[in-house]
């Protein structure tokens, strides 16, 4: 017998759980905020960015609120300003931008890759830090003036006009966006350079692919951003008049420069979101993922054309058109790599075993959501319908259904999903299903009256409106309300789970890719010997075992060629 | 891991061998003294009036001292194609950056100076 | 880039690499994709100096005037010479030299610090002339000839009698404002003239200056302090960086297996003088 590798006998059962594991392996608070650990970096990346989610969460419900009747309710329009102004820009610079990559991505990555860390640790936790004072920035902004530009600072307000704390909030992001880059850089050369051996890039997760994309965008797109929020700063400060017409500048230069950043990061926010949803169909469709080297390529793609399209934000700003043309073209193709996608996660649920569990009602989620957001991003880029829709609430709509609909249920999907490798609990299947299923209503109540409004003329960042809307604005609010209902059962049942909840097994849902081969959760060093890879959608190679009510690897089972 | 893994590792990357190049001294000063040429080449340059061509002169030489930068003195020219295709990629991105902004940029600046104008008749008017 | 848990006998190997090659190879990948970064970063002070040149040509033209051709080239060769030292560093490294290393580091150390010594020279005396970036920006009489000795530039907009008589046309109040004698002619330079394509050189101490591109010459100033601000900024860094390193090659850290440190720094070093290879013509050799 040459064969030796396969075991035919009995079947081998990996260790499930390990008395030491890298939550336990050390103590006291310096053992945490000095780690190089790159789980404990993620667990502090998702503590963190929960909060801020928190937080944009309750602008927005502050928002809601407000528009619930026409006419103002409990605050003025100065503080409404403030309130969308802060609401967008927590939840994209602190929760959006850094959630998946950061906090999913830190844990997984190099446990997806079979290595003991990402490439540059210390990198890893300095990025961490930066979020840290991106964030105490933020929490500055807060308690001096505020902040009321809109999200975009958008020049000369935010330079000349503005008397609220411009400059603290651009530090911030400047930050936040070193942050971003450092993450980037890192899992870039971690993708590149510890794979293990047998993991050619065909065999690479597809959560890999789309984290390597999103690399290729941080560290591209991000500088961008920092040297536009700089030369922001010197404008407010010293008045160099770059951008200040004032003073001779070009405003429209700003957003060139905001959005060669800001709609790169609309893919750095999307494409994580569709690496997990990746994962997540293809395991609970028992089913290998159906044309696997079209959503690898496509996420490349994705992060190579987003550069190419970013002056559809600014249509109506007397750009060009010769560029609005040029735009407008690009951003149709960019529809190709993401329906792609769409159909071939498609594909992979026909005729599989489709098991609805929680990871798998927010990837459906997200595949419902992102493609009503997807479509309804063509029409803002048709040139005319955009002269109508630009900033009303049908814009809002859309990108709610793109960023909230596709990644924060992607990112909830993730977070389900990985749960019990990270902290080594099952959570409550029941209410996480309900949790799920109330989100999704609530979302759909909450943002699809905003279509129909927006259509009907009702403008983005208006703190009153005329009794017309209050129909759809009420509908809205009402949505907004459930929604944050299923926010918090799911807070519940996980937060529950810590204290309640049963071991969890080390591959609960049968996936084959390798981080569900180490003990949930993982020790301090991942792997003892590096694994050796196959493919990673072979779902063939694990089977239920009743004993450790989780998958082990399939006896002698043989791996297929795919 | 297995030396195995390393040489795995080489065939994903496609490896052009020579990360340890080591560069001969002569090499190292003679790009030196290249580049001081061209400096002083370039300031020599820009004393004639070459009209239309004083940009793309200064930028020529301006890219040829660059280049020799990074082929010799950043080993571009000795390192793996990767980091080539790296640093060209973020050319090709601040080229397309650029080329878009370019575009437009005449867009708004008629507005401006218009405006400006009508100040400086008000302020000369004083 | 090392970690706690080193393998024995190599101090410097962090635990989850698998020998220095891999670690060696992982920094340099790490050390260009910083570096792309870093290029995109400067890239929006590029593409801010681009649209203003296309759209002020005679404010770039004319303004320039005001920088020192011969501070610039003497930088120049300051930070190229560094160069040489850094890469001759990395090559000290690889053979094992520990002095040649130390020398050489010691020496681009020195030539990042004679690089900033010149450039707060420009800064000061510009500023003493009232060139400010931004909202201070007043500029004082000869702000824009006759310190600039070596300009060629200067020379050859200005002719002989004018050259003489550098006080009586007083270039300074010709740049206020306020001036009516001068308000009238600017006026009459003012109609007819939008500030594109305004190919034709107005001497520095001529009053037909229009008022446009009087105003815009503080744009010109903008760009140039954060051009070279940010570059120097850069310097800095690459002082501290190296500085380090300096400790540590004195500590006898680097081996020919294990100079990464070295050979990044070394990197990072070259991009910062290529970049001040193209700010040198694009800011100071303006004809």
């Amino acid at each position: 017998m040459t064969q030796v590798d396969i075991p035919v006998e009995s079947p081998v059962r990996p260790v499930q759980h390990l008395d030491k594991n890298f939550i336990n392996h050390s103590k006291g608070f310096l053992s945490w905020a000095l780690t190089l650990d790159h789980k404990r970096i993620g667990l502090m990346y998702l503590v963190g960015i929960s909060l801020s989610f928190f937080l944009g969460g309750l602008f927005a419900l502050a928002i809601r609120l407000e528009l619930f009747s026409p006419g103002m309710q409990f605050m003025d329009a100065a503080t409404y300003n403030q309130v969308f102004t802060l609401h967008g820009a927590v939840m994209v610079f602190l929760f959006i931008i850094p959630g998946i990559p950061a906090a999913l991505g830190n844990v997984v990555l190099p446990l997806m890759l079979g290595a003991k860390d990402v490439a540059f640790p210390r990198l890893n936790l300095c990025s961490y830090y930066l979020w840290l004072s991106g964030a105490a920035f933020f929490i500055w902004t807060l308690f001096s003036n505020g902040l009321d530009t809109g999200w975009t600072f958008y020049t000369p307000y935010s330079t000349s006009y503005t008397d609220t704390s411009v400059i603290q909030a651009t530090a911030g992001v400047f930050m936040l966006g070193f942050s971003s880059i450092f993450t980037g850089l890192n899992f870039l050369v971690t993708i590149h350079k510890m794979r293990p051996p047998g993991m050619t890039w065909h065999k690479l997760p597809l959560f890999l692919w789309g984290m390597y994309g999103t690399a290729i965008m941080q560290l591209l797109a991000t500088p961008v951003l920092g040297i536009t929020l700089l030369l922001l700063i010197m404008e407010t400060t010293l008045g160099i008049g770059i951008f200040d017409p004032q003073k001779g500048g070009d405003p429209v230069l700003y957003q060139h420069f905001f959005w060669f950043y800001s709609h790169p990061a609309v893919y750095i926010m999307i494409l994580p979101a569709m690496a997990v949803v990746s994962e997540i169909i293809a395991a609970f469709s028992r089913k290998h993922i159906f044309g696997y080297r079209m959503i690898a390529y496509s996420s490349v793609s994705i992060a190579l054309l987003s550069f190419l399209v970013w002056g559809h934000h600014m249509f109506v700003s007397s750009e060009s058109t010769l560029a609005t043309l040029i735009f407008s073209a690009i951003t149709f193709t960019i529809a190709i790599p993401s329906a792609i996608k769409v159909f071939n996660w498609l594909a992979t649920l026909y005729k599989g075993s489709v098991q609805l569990d929680t990871p798998m009602l927010y990837a459906l989620g997200f595949m419902w959501l992102f493609t009503i957001g997807g479509l309804t991003g063509l029409f803002l880029a048709v040139l005319s319908t955009d002269v109508v829709l630009h900033d009303t609430y049908f814009v809002v709509a859309h990108f709610h259904y793109v960023m909230v609909g596709g990644t924060l249920f992607a990112f909830l999907g993730g977070l389900h999903y990985w749960w019990p490798k990270m902290t080594g609990k099952m959570y409550s299947e029941t209410s996480g299903r309900i949790a799920a299923v109330t989100a999704f209503i609530g979302f759909n109540l909450a943002f699809f009256p905003q279509f129909i409004m927006g259509s009907r003329g009702m403008p983005r960042r208006y703190a009153d409106y005329t009794a017309d809307f209050e129909l759809y604005h009420r509908l809205s609010t009402t949505g907004t309300l459930i929604l944050g209902v299923g926010l918090a059962l799911l807070a519940y049942t996980l937060l529950r789970s810590l204290f309640g909840g049963k071991k969890a097994p080390a591959n609960p849902w049968g996936s084959a890719t390798i981080e569900w081969e180490c003990p949930s959760p993982p020790p301090h060093h991942n792997f003892d010997h590096p694994p050796l890879a196959t493919d990673p959608y072979d779902m063939e190679r694990v089977e239920w075992d009743e004993e450790v009510q989780g998958y082990v690897p399939a006896v002698g089972h043989r791996p297929t060629a795919h | 891991m297995t030396a195995a893994a390393s040489t795995e590792h080489d065939h994903a990357e496609g490896h052009d061998h020579g990360d340890h190049h080591v560069l001969p001294l002569w090499l190292l000063i003679g790009t030196w003294l290249a580049l001081m040429g061209l400096t002083i080449f370039t300031v020599t340059a820009s004393t004639f009036h070459l009209g239309a061509f004083d940009l793309p002169v200064a930028m020529g030489i301006a890219t040829i001292k660059a280049t020799l930068v990074m082929l010799i003195f950043m080993h571009l020219g000795f390192d793996k194609s990767f980091h080539s295709l790296l640093i060209y990629g973020s050319f090709l991105f601040v080229f397309l950056f650029i080329s878009f902004v370019w575009i437009d940029r005449g867009q708004y600046q008629v507005d401006i100076n218009e405006k400006e104008q009508q100040e400086i008749a008000i302020d000369l008017g004083q | 880039m090392s970690d706690a848990h080193g393998h024995g006998d190599k101090p410097f190997l962090a635990h989850h690499f698998e020998d220095e090659d891999h670690q060696f190879d992982s920094g340099k990948l790490g050390i260009w994709a910083f570096l792309v970064t870093e290029i995109l970063f400067f890239s929006g002070l590029f593409c801010a100096y681009v649209i203003y040149r296309a759209m002020h040509p005679e404010v770039f033209t004319f303004a320039s005037n005001a920088l020192d051709t011969q501070m610039g080239a003497i930088n120049t060769g300051v930070l190229i010479f560094s160069s040489l030292t850094a890469a001759w560093a990395v090559r000290n490294a690889q053979l094992g030299q520990k002095t040649g290393l130390i020398v050489n580091l010691s020496i681009t150390i020195l030539c990042a610090f004679g690089f900033m010594g010149i450039k707060y020279l420009e800064y000061s005396h510009k500023f003493h002339l009232g060139l400010f970036p931004g909202d201070k920006y007043e500029a004082k009489e000869g702000a824009y000839g006759d310190e600039s000795k070596g300009n060629a530039n200067t020379v050859a907009f200005t002719s002989p009698e004018e050259e003489e008589s550098a006080e009586e046309t007083e270039p300074g109040v010709a740049f206020s404002r306020g001036d009516t004698a001068e308000a009238e002619l600017a006026e009459q330079e003012a109609h007819g003239d939008d500030g594109h394509g305004h190919e034709e050189l107005a001497p520095w101490n001529d009053p037909n200056v229009p008022e446009a591109t009087k105003r815009k010459l503080k744009i010109f100033f903008g760009i140039y302090f954060c051009m070279t601000g940010l570059h120097g900024i850069h310097v800095l860094i690459g002082i501290l960086v190296l500085g380090w390193l300096l400790t540590r090659a004195i500590r006898g850290h680097f081996t020919p297996t294990y100079y990464g440190p070295i050979d990044f720094a070394a990197l990072y070093w070259h991009l910062v003088d290529l970049i001040w290879i193209y700010l040198f013509p694009l800011l100071y050799l303006i004809n």
